[in-house]
């Protein structure tokens, strides 16, 4: 059969219909920089335009070559300019306007989210940072698709422990402002440390101002493929389960590479990246948490789950550098608890801890995600849990985030239920000792040694 | 354009006819088949050149697909470069 075996087709076959295989997201990254108007009702017209000009044929591109290539692509996605930089030519008016602009948009091309109402404050704030930040709740509680993401820190210039603070307060307003819907809006809320420009996975998907004016990013995915060859593995050394890692990762990211050109290639818009991701889905079998379980560990959150983490983080990225052509976005695992059915259990059943999610954070790649707490959790808590997250990205030079969701009304054991792919899963405890103190300082915290590089 | 054609599933008789059939009035070109029983399932992989195909690609899939649920198989039609990408360096 040409050049290609029986066994490799069947595999692939397998892979798609038994094993969850797909592309998680074709994500075109729009610029809005041409669309700054002092007007802010003509920007939000010339965003609206822009965007459904450049994304009207993104959906059916997308599901035509999920089609002929008989590859699910799952989500269809934009992400725009960081839309504070966009406000800031307007401060007479709420820069929610321009989130209602986004959702239009959104609602008018098909896709599912529009990510990058969004802040980098890193180093201090401006005037339109601060007008959008305080806006978020609002924004996000009067839209459907829009995702925004504040980038509080990174290695270069410290952290922003004033933004951290004020994210504590926000990251619950938003709860409060969407409590009727199980507390959603802060399920579309990240809060960055490293923040990527290029990233095409929502909630935390901007379009960072290096870019080009367009560009097509896509995230892969696979947890079930690399979870399935671990169990036909049987019980092999750690060398050998990275090095299977490796190759599943590298014949994974070739079919996202693949996506990816052509997508770029049809679309007329030039190719960025390929984020090698191990994104999880609720679906049984889509789970990190059952790799880690897979390699030998009874539940996810025991000890051993940090090394076992690592090892297959760096083999994701090992087996998946060779296979694309340019490598970008968040590149790793993800363990959004609510969305993998292996952490909602690990947690449900006690042996999954924020502590220990915290140490995971450390060696994969993006943070503290999808993590239901107490509604009553106090805002310095949460501005805390930021602030350790952020540290670790900081020190690491790696990407770090939060997307906890305070559960208004409810404590840690009751169940928080988003359905679809935001999941579901258990309330979790945090600490309750208070770092009120330590937040309330501000400031900044200074960049580290890695940071002085020059 | 080159698609690779597969039918996995319990053996029954006249699998490859009806495939060759719908390929046959369609203009699907069949370039190579395999066919084989692997642990009690048959599986057929043609290599079909669908350039001069009458009908779109995904007409082509559907009807190729209803055949399978007919007959208790799993057909699938996909564009040659998902395996060669997958498996090739």
């Amino acid at each position: 059969m040409g050049v290609v075996n029986t066994h490799d087709i069947l595999e692939t076959i397998r892979m798609i219909d038994d094993e969850n295989l797909d592309v998680r997201t074709i994500t075109m990254g729009i610029s809005l920089l041409d669309c700054i108007d002092p007007d802010a009702e003509k920007a939000c017209q010339k965003i609206y335009d822009k965007i459904c000009r450049y994304a009207k044929d993104l959906v059916k591109t997308g599901e035509d070559i999920s089609r002929e290539y008989g590859i699910p692509i799952i989500h269809k996605r934009i992400s725009v300019t960081p839309i504070a930089m966009i406000a800031a030519t307007t401060p007479q008016v709420s820069p929610v306007c321009y989130a209602k602009a986004l959702d239009r948009a959104a609602k008018a091309t098909g896709v599912n989210f529009v990510g990058g109402y969004s802040a980098l404050v890193h180093k201090g704030f401006g005037p339109g940072d601060l007008a959008l930040i305080d806006s978020i709740p609002e924004a996000l509680s009067q839209t459907e698709f829009v995702c925004s993401s504040v980038n509080i820190g990174t290695t270069k210039a410290g952290l922003n422990m004033d933004a951290v603070e004020k994210m504590g307060h926000v990251v619950h307003d938003v709860a409060v402002a969407t409590a009727d819907r199980d507390s959603i809006g802060a399920a579309k809320l990240v809060v960055f440390c490293n923040a990527p420009e290029d990233n095409p996975f929502m909630a935390g998907a901007f379009h960072g101002v290096g870019e080009p004016d367009c560009v097509i990013n896509v995230g892969v995915s696979g947890p079930g493929v690399v979870r399935a060859a671990l169990s036909k593995a049987g019980d092999c050394d750690l060398t050998a389960v990275a090095d299977l890692i490796k190759r599943t990762a590298f014949k994974i990211t070739r079919m996202g590479q693949l996506v990816a050109q052509e997508a770029s290639r049809r679309l007329s818009v030039p190719f960025g990246i390929v984020d090698l991701s191990l994104a999880p889905t609720p679906a049984v079998g889509d789970s990190v948490a059952y790799i880690l379980e897979e390699m030998g560990l009874e539940t996810c959150g025991s000890h051993g789950t940090t090394a076992a983490l690592a090892l297959l983080n760096d083999a994701v990225k090992k087996g998946g550098v060779m296979a694309s052509s340019h490598v970008g976005g968040l590149s790793g695992a993800f363990i959004p608890v609510t969305e993998d059915a292996g952490m909602i259990h690990a947690a449900e059943c006690g042996t999954l801890t924020l502590t220990k999610l915290e140490a995971m954070t450390a060696v994969c790649s993006v943070g503290l995600d999808m993590i239901a707490i107490p509604g009553d959790t106090p805002d310095e808590i949460i501005s805390a849990i930021i602030a350790d997250e952020a540290a670790i990205g900081m020190v690491n030079s790696k990407t770090t985030a939060v997307r906890v969701i305070p559960a208004i009304g409810k404590k840690s054991g009751d169940t928080l239920n988003f359905g679809g792919l935001l999941g579901g899963g258990p309330v979790m405890e945090v600490n309750p000792a208070s770092p009120l103190r330590f937040v309330k300082r501000g400031g900044r915290i200074p960049a580290p040694m890695q940071a002085l590089k020059n | 354009m080159r698609a690779i054609l597969t039918v996995v599933g319990k053996d029954t008789v006249g699998i490859l006819a009806k495939v060759s059939q719908v390929c046959a009035k369609e203009h699907v070109n069949i370039m190579d088949v395999t066919q084989s029983i692997m642990q009690d399932l048959f599986v057929m992989i043609m290599l079909v050149d669908i350039s001069s195909c009458a009908v779109p690609f995904s007409s082509l899939q559907d009807e190729l697909e209803a055949i399978g649920t007919d007959m208790n198989l799993k057909i699938h039609v996909m564009h040659e470069d998902i395996f060669n990408s997958m498996h090739r360096i």
